[in-house]
């Protein structure tokens, strides 16, 4: 018999003969009013989107492999700040329950603000929208980085700490030679998820600002109603978000040990 | 200064005051500086090419005058160039241009056509000028980018300059109001399910989108339905939508209606969700819309750059007012880089000739109309709307804003000198619905609505 996951391969291709050709008979039935568009006129824009990737007609016209590249240059840059700031204090956080009890009520309040809420004070105080929305991507993604840095931080193992103490390691020592690999796993998990949620953000940031980004495709094109547009874009969102959480999860693998 | 030595004198040097290489230390030359603004462009004009021809080596230019003379000179690079066309054409633009490189923001609708068309049709380059037109998501975006110096100058609606000059819904910043855009344009349009509530009294409930608060949609369709009894404020909703998205809530049953400007009446009816209602130019004839605005201290700081980019949106807005040129102007303006729209619909707002959504064919060719002219009591007007409605509070000063925001009087030079003949005064009294507006009696005009909250 077949291999477990020959026969899964085998049924994830059949749901999505199934889905796609629901779709298309849903699209093609006879009947009045508006439609979304099918999968066969989908494939064909996606083909013509994608032999152009980067062509540029104008400020306000260029191709998607372009303005992903401006989401994705966004989020890396928010992102890795926010990393820089997360890590170190989430650190000092987890070795420090004084310094956790000080600051644990200002992250409870701030993190569960949405990112966009930001927006226009951003906007107003920064004065640049590009740097606004590298903002509101490094405000988003901080918290999962922070807290799981110091939960992770916080539950190293005494043992390993003890031996470390009868090494007579300094506390700089100790703290890099033997919390951080201990906690890496979990850091890393804080990563993962940040990089999902600024993925997310990031979206609706360019479709609030515009300018350029795949939030601003997304938009214009909304502009024009022009939906085979918006669900090649939504493709293309899932498949880039996809990926980033792909190579985090790479990174992951990298760093996890067996106790 | 060096660019004002006579460069066809072989004793001068161009090179500059503090230079002390070998040929500056030698004395000779005589000063000669012309002493009139035009007699310096001139200068500054020839000695720039001189400079050029011979590669910025000074010692060549001086020996080659000595050998063949002035004269030769001047008309050797004459007949290879026109000096005269380069020299008129830096005169025309009120000296050298201090920044060549703009941006400029607008909304993706037919009322920002001039500031859009100037781009893909050449305006702002016959003006010496390379402008980038940004295509931006909403109002409150393109009022902060502009504040932020993202953007040079911007499209805004015409209430837009006079309240950021006032601080009311903003930080105060003076604003200039160079230009009008356009005029009329607008529509009412209502969802299909609606055809059959025709009289605005009937409202009562609806839910409307206008694009702003400190719109002419906003200030117009309150107008609209106060004169039909309703109060704006307490029988209808009306919430600020980004024009782009006013078709999407219509079909989504979000609202039933708007005050919107075109392409989105006409989409609407193109999607088939919505009929066109009535025309903003039923309401008032020749009503100002959409505005291309700056801050004062662009104008002051960059005057020629300033003035070049005025000149470039009157005179586009002097082209797009010809019906002759609306067909190639939808062309222009419908592909993807600028509204997104299909030709088809935004042909049929440039030219008039229209579906209302209902099955009437209409022929109306003003249905949108440009005319550059900022007339103060347009801005009259819009202040009495926002007293009248309490977006401002206590004793306004109409006169002073308006004349201060709207720059009727450098408008009107610059179509002067574009070739056309600017209104001889800048108020005038309007009719509106049927009731007199008199711009000398604003407050008296606020205090007539029954329904009002100041």
């Amino acid at each position: 018999m077949w291999s477990l996951p020959l026969r899964a391969a085998i049924l994830s291709v059949l749901l999505l003969a199934v889905l796609l050709g629901a779709w298309e008979l849903a699209v093609q039935a006879p009947g009045a009013g508006a439609r979304v568009p099918g999968p066969s006129k989908l494939f064909a824009h996606a083909v013509q989107e994608l032999s152009h990737p980067f062509y540029d007609a104008g400020p306000n016209d260029k191709g998607i492999g372009i303005q992903l590249a401006y989401s994705i240059g966004r989020v890396l840059a928010g992102y890795s700040l926010a990393a820089l700031l997360a890590i170190p204090i989430g650190f000092v956080i987890g070795m420090s329950p004084m310094w956790q009890r000080a600051l644990d009520p200002y992250i409870q309040v701030l993190k569960p603000i949405s990112p966009l809420a930001w927006m226009p004070l951003a906007l107003y105080v920064i004065k640049d929208s590009g740097a606004s929305s590298i903002f509101v991507i490094f405000i988003c993604s901080i918290w999962p980085m922070l807290i799981n840095t110091a939960f992770g931080v916080a539950s190293v193992r005494r043992d390993y700490i003890n031996v470390a103490r009868t090494h007579e390691l300094s506390r700089f020592e100790t703290a890099t030679q033997v919390i951080l690999p201990a906690a890496a796993p979990t850091i890393l998990t804080g990563m993962r998820i940040s990089i999902g949620i600024s993925w997310l953000v990031i979206v609706a940031a360019e479709m609030l600002v515009g300018g350029t980004g795949i939030g601003y495709y997304v938009w214009n094109e909304w502009n024009n109603l022009n939906l085979a547009s918006v669900i090649f874009s939504i493709l293309m969102i899932g498949v880039i978000g996809m990926l980033l959480d792909l190579l985090l999860a790479r990174a992951q693998r990298l760093v996890q040990y067996a106790d | 200064m060096s660019m004002f030595r006579n460069p066809f004198d072989p004793e001068t040097k161009l090179h500059s005051a503090g230079c002390t290489c070998h040929s500056c230390t030698a004395t000779g030359a005589k000063d000669d500086t012309p002493d009139s603004r035009e007699g310096l462009i001139d200068r500054v004009v020839e000695s720039a090419l001189v400079r050029e021809v011979f590669g910025h080596h000074d010692e060549s230019r001086r020996n080659f005058l000595r050998l063949a003379g002035g004269g030769t000179l001047a008309a050797a690079i004459a007949s290879v160039l026109p000096l005269d066309a380069v020299k008129a054409a830096v005169k025309e633009s009120g000296g050298p241009l201090e920044k060549k490189d703009l941006k400029v923001g607008f909304i993706p609708i037919t009322c920002a056509t001039p500031i859009i068309m100037a781009a893909p049709m050449g305006f702002y380059a016959k003006h010496g000028l390379n402008v980038e037109v940004i295509k931006t998501a909403g109002w409150a975006v393109i009022r902060d980018k502009t504040l932020n110096k993202e953007y040079d100058a911007a499209h805004m609606l015409s209430p837009m300059p006079l309240a950021i000059t006032m601080g009311v819904g903003s930080a105060a910043q003076p604003y200039y109001m160079p230009a009008v855009e356009n005029i009329n344009g607008q529509a009412i349009t209502l969802a299909m399910k609606h055809k059959d509530k025709r009289d605005p009294k009937q409202w009562k409930g609806f839910k409307f989108a206008v694009p702003f608060d400190y719109s002419m949609h906003n200030f117009l369709l309150r107008y609209y339905v106060a004169e039909a009894g309703l109060d704006p404020d307490k029988d209808i909703q009306i919430r600020a939508v980004p024009p782009p998205e006013m078709v999407a809530n219509l079909r989504a049953d979000n609202i039933d209606g708007f005050l919107g400007p075109d392409p989105f009446n006409q989409r609407a009816v193109y999607e088939g969700v919505g009929f066109i209602h009535i025309l903003t130019k039923e309401l008032w004839d020749g009503h100002p819309c959409c505005a291309f605005a700056a801050s004062e201290e662009f104008a002051k700081t960059q005057p020629n750059t300033f003035a070049a980019l005025f000149k470039s949106i009157v005179d586009a807005t002097h082209y797009a007012a010809k019906p002759e040129n609306r067909a190639a102007i939808a062309k222009a303006i419908a592909p993807k880089n600028y509204l997104n729209q299909p030709e088809e619909v935004v042909a049929a707002v440039l030219t008039g000739r229209y579906d209302d959504g209902l099955g009437n064919k209409k022929n109306v060719p003003n249905r949108i109309d440009f005319n550059p002219f900022p007339w103060h009591s347009m801005g009259v007007w819009i202040l009495t709307q926002m007293k009248r409605w309490g977006y401002i509070k206590g004793d306004v000063n109409y006169k002073q804003i308006a004349e201060q925001v709207y720059r009727a009087a450098d408008c009107g030079k610059i179509m002067k000198e574009l070739g056309y003949t600017p209104p001889k005064t800048t108020y005038a009294k309007y009719t509106i619905m049927g009731k007199a507006f008199d711009p000398a009696k604003p407050e008296v005009y606020v205090k007539s609505f029954k329904i009002k909250r100041a």
